[in-house]
């Protein structure tokens, strides 16, 4: 069903420590969409993807995922939640004492009785669609990063999920490798007809393939839109983290009292 | 605030970290105990613990128990034979390695090797997101694999404690037989006379689950609880193979001390 409300969350607070790191989050992903979180290092945006797989308690608001409710749902229902969604870890987190194609092959034996035959058959198609047919009997530790991480993709699409969350999957690719990632990314959600939600820092790459924009700062969202509307956007930070300039209202100092009084403090 | 105020603090501060540290472990315990039926359901997941963690040890098991052997056969003779009663020499060397020496090395050699290497896959799986990955894919890593390293490692300590001690009778017997001349049917005779099953062989056995419990129990633990980077995966690993060892020797005394009560 196209333009169903696959993920929604709405005045979402939570965090670690005492202080939350979400202070207050409204988004929306339906499905067949590919939606990007962008934002700047630490504002939150792994502790947001961590808040719709139920690794993290939500202290205020409403998360829902495919219309269940996550906080304070039972294990049961989280788990049942789980399986209908796929998780491309930022380093791929593959396990690294199974070769490619046992690590594909992990999800299907763990959560269905297909026969052997089938199971093999799925996983040859899985890497094909990423284009690992050839690297199957590779350990992760002799693959690059950008292999990995499209090994990664295809454990995560193994059960063919109705969601899909990357964590930076284009961190420290190449222009080739990243593009393809990107490519990816946008076919596979397009062939699963599924909602996905692409964390990323590099914004050129993912304007290219959403459909969608959140840009979050400090744990808020500070504008959303689509790619058209944030690169015409007027709003100083947007421009800022558009562009990529030092300058602006974005702050470059980890929050501290002013130097001087650091300084005095040295003497005292 | 004067010296013994500021001891006192520290003391205070040592205590409540401390029982903190085993309160969360304990839960840790429970949480693989309940969780503990995949194991058992599938026990190719548990073959194969048993498997690593015995071949990981095996060798050094055979090795140091010959040499123990060795050492036993050489200074249980020498005292004996202060006393004119060298024909003894099977027994002393067999309840030596059964009720202390087997259960006790073997334990010791098993944190060091084994352990430590439990400590290092969960700690690096940890690290690099593996754990994270495999809960999101809706797989509960305690039951999958923490229970089933936890379980391997507590039923193949008892079969490394068996095998030292096996070992080291041979060991014994080469020296005071081969080596020394001990009358050979006297040596095993006197040996066989002196072991009983329920008391030396059950006691050796009932130690070293215990102490398989623990080692594998704090090892489990480390790594589940370490600070996830490299550096963290390190103390984690010194941190078991010394909690081990000084685990190992304490509870050998509270059951060493019950068992000579007879409780
Ligand atoms: N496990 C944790 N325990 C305590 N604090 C954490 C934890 N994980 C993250 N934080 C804190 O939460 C804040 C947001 O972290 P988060 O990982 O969500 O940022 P991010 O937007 O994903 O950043 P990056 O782009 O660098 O990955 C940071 O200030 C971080 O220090
Ligand atoms: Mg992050």
């Amino acid at each position: 069903m196209p333009d169903q409300l696959v993920v929604e969350v709405k005045g979402a607070v939570a965090g670690y420590g005492e202080e939350a790191v979400l202070k207050g989050i409204d988004c929306t992903v339906r499905s067949g969409e590919v939606v990007a979180l962008m934002g700047g290092s630490g504002s939150g945006k792994t502790t947001l993807l961590r808040l719709l797989t139920g690794q993290l308690p939500l202290r205020e608001g409403e998360v829902t995922v495919f219309g269940e409710r996550i906080a304070g749902a039972k294990r049961e229902t989280i788990q049942r939640l789980r399986r209908r969604l796929g998780m491309l870890f930022q380093q791929g987190a593959l396990f690294t004492d199974l070769t490619v194609f046992e690590n594909v092959a992990w999800p299907l034996r763990e959560h269905t009785r297909l026969p052997e035959r089938i199971v093999r058959d799925l996983v040859w198609l899985k890497l094909e669609a990423v284009g690992l047919r050839g690297a199957a009997s590779l350990y992760p530790a002799e693959l690059s990063g950008g292999m990995a991480r499209r090994v990664a993709l295809a454990r995560a699409i193994a059960l063919d999920p109705e969601l899909l969350l990357f964590d930076e999957p284009f961190a420290g690719l190449d222009p080739i490798s990243l593009a393809t990632v990107g490519l990816l990314i946008r076919r596979l959600n397009d062939a699963l007809g599924a909602a996905s939600v692409v964390v990323t820092h590099d914004v050129q790459e993912s304007l290219a393939i959403v459909d969608y924009v959140y840009v979050i700062l400090a744990g808020r969202i500070v504008a959303a839109g689509r790619p058209e509307e944030i690169r015409a956007s007027d709003d100083p930070f947007v421009r800022q983290f558009v562009r990529g300039e030092v300058d602006g209202p974005a702050p470059f100092h980890y929050p501290a009292p002013p130097l001087t009084r650091t300084l005095l403090e040295e003497r005292a | 605030m004067n010296r013994g105020e500021a001891l006192l603090l520290e003391v205070g501060a040592f205590s409540r970290r401390l029982v903190t540290r085993v309160g969360r472990a304990s839960l840790f315990l429970g949480a693989v105990l309940r969780r503990s039926q995949m194991p058992f359901a599938r026990p190719r997941l548990l073959l194969r613990e048993i498997y690593t963690a015995g071949v990981l040890t095996l060798s050094i098991v055979v090795v140091s128990g010959g040499f123990v052997g060795l050492v036993l056969g050489l200074q249980g003779y020498d005292t004996l034979q202060r006393f004119g009663s060298e024909t003894a020499l099977g027994s002393v060397v067999a309840l030596s390695l059964l009720r202390e020496l087997g259960p006790v090395i073997a334990a010791l050699l098993f944190a060091s090797r084994a352990g430590s290497a439990m400590t290092a896959e969960i700690g690096l799986m940890k690290a690099t997101e593996q754990l994270d990955a495999m809960e999101v894919m809706a797989v509960d890593p305690i039951a999958r694999v923490i229970a089933p390293k936890f379980w391997g490692g507590v039923l193949v300590m008892p079969l490394l404690a068996a095998v030292f001690s096996a070992v080291g009778v041979l060991g014994g017997w080469f020296i005071g037989v081969v080596v020394i001349g001990v009358d050979e049917g006297t040596f095993w005779s006197q040996m066989q006379g002196a072991v009983s099953w329920e008391e030396d062989v059950a006691g050796g056995v009932i130690k070293s689950a215990v102490f398989g419990v623990v080692v594998t129990w704090i090892a489990l633990y480390q790594g589940w609880s370490c600070r996830p980077t490299a550096e963290g995966v390190s103390q984690a690993i010194t941190r078991t193979v010394v909690l081990g060892a000084l685990a190992v020797l304490a509870a050998d005394f509270v059951l060493t001390a019950f068992m000579f009560i007879g409780v």
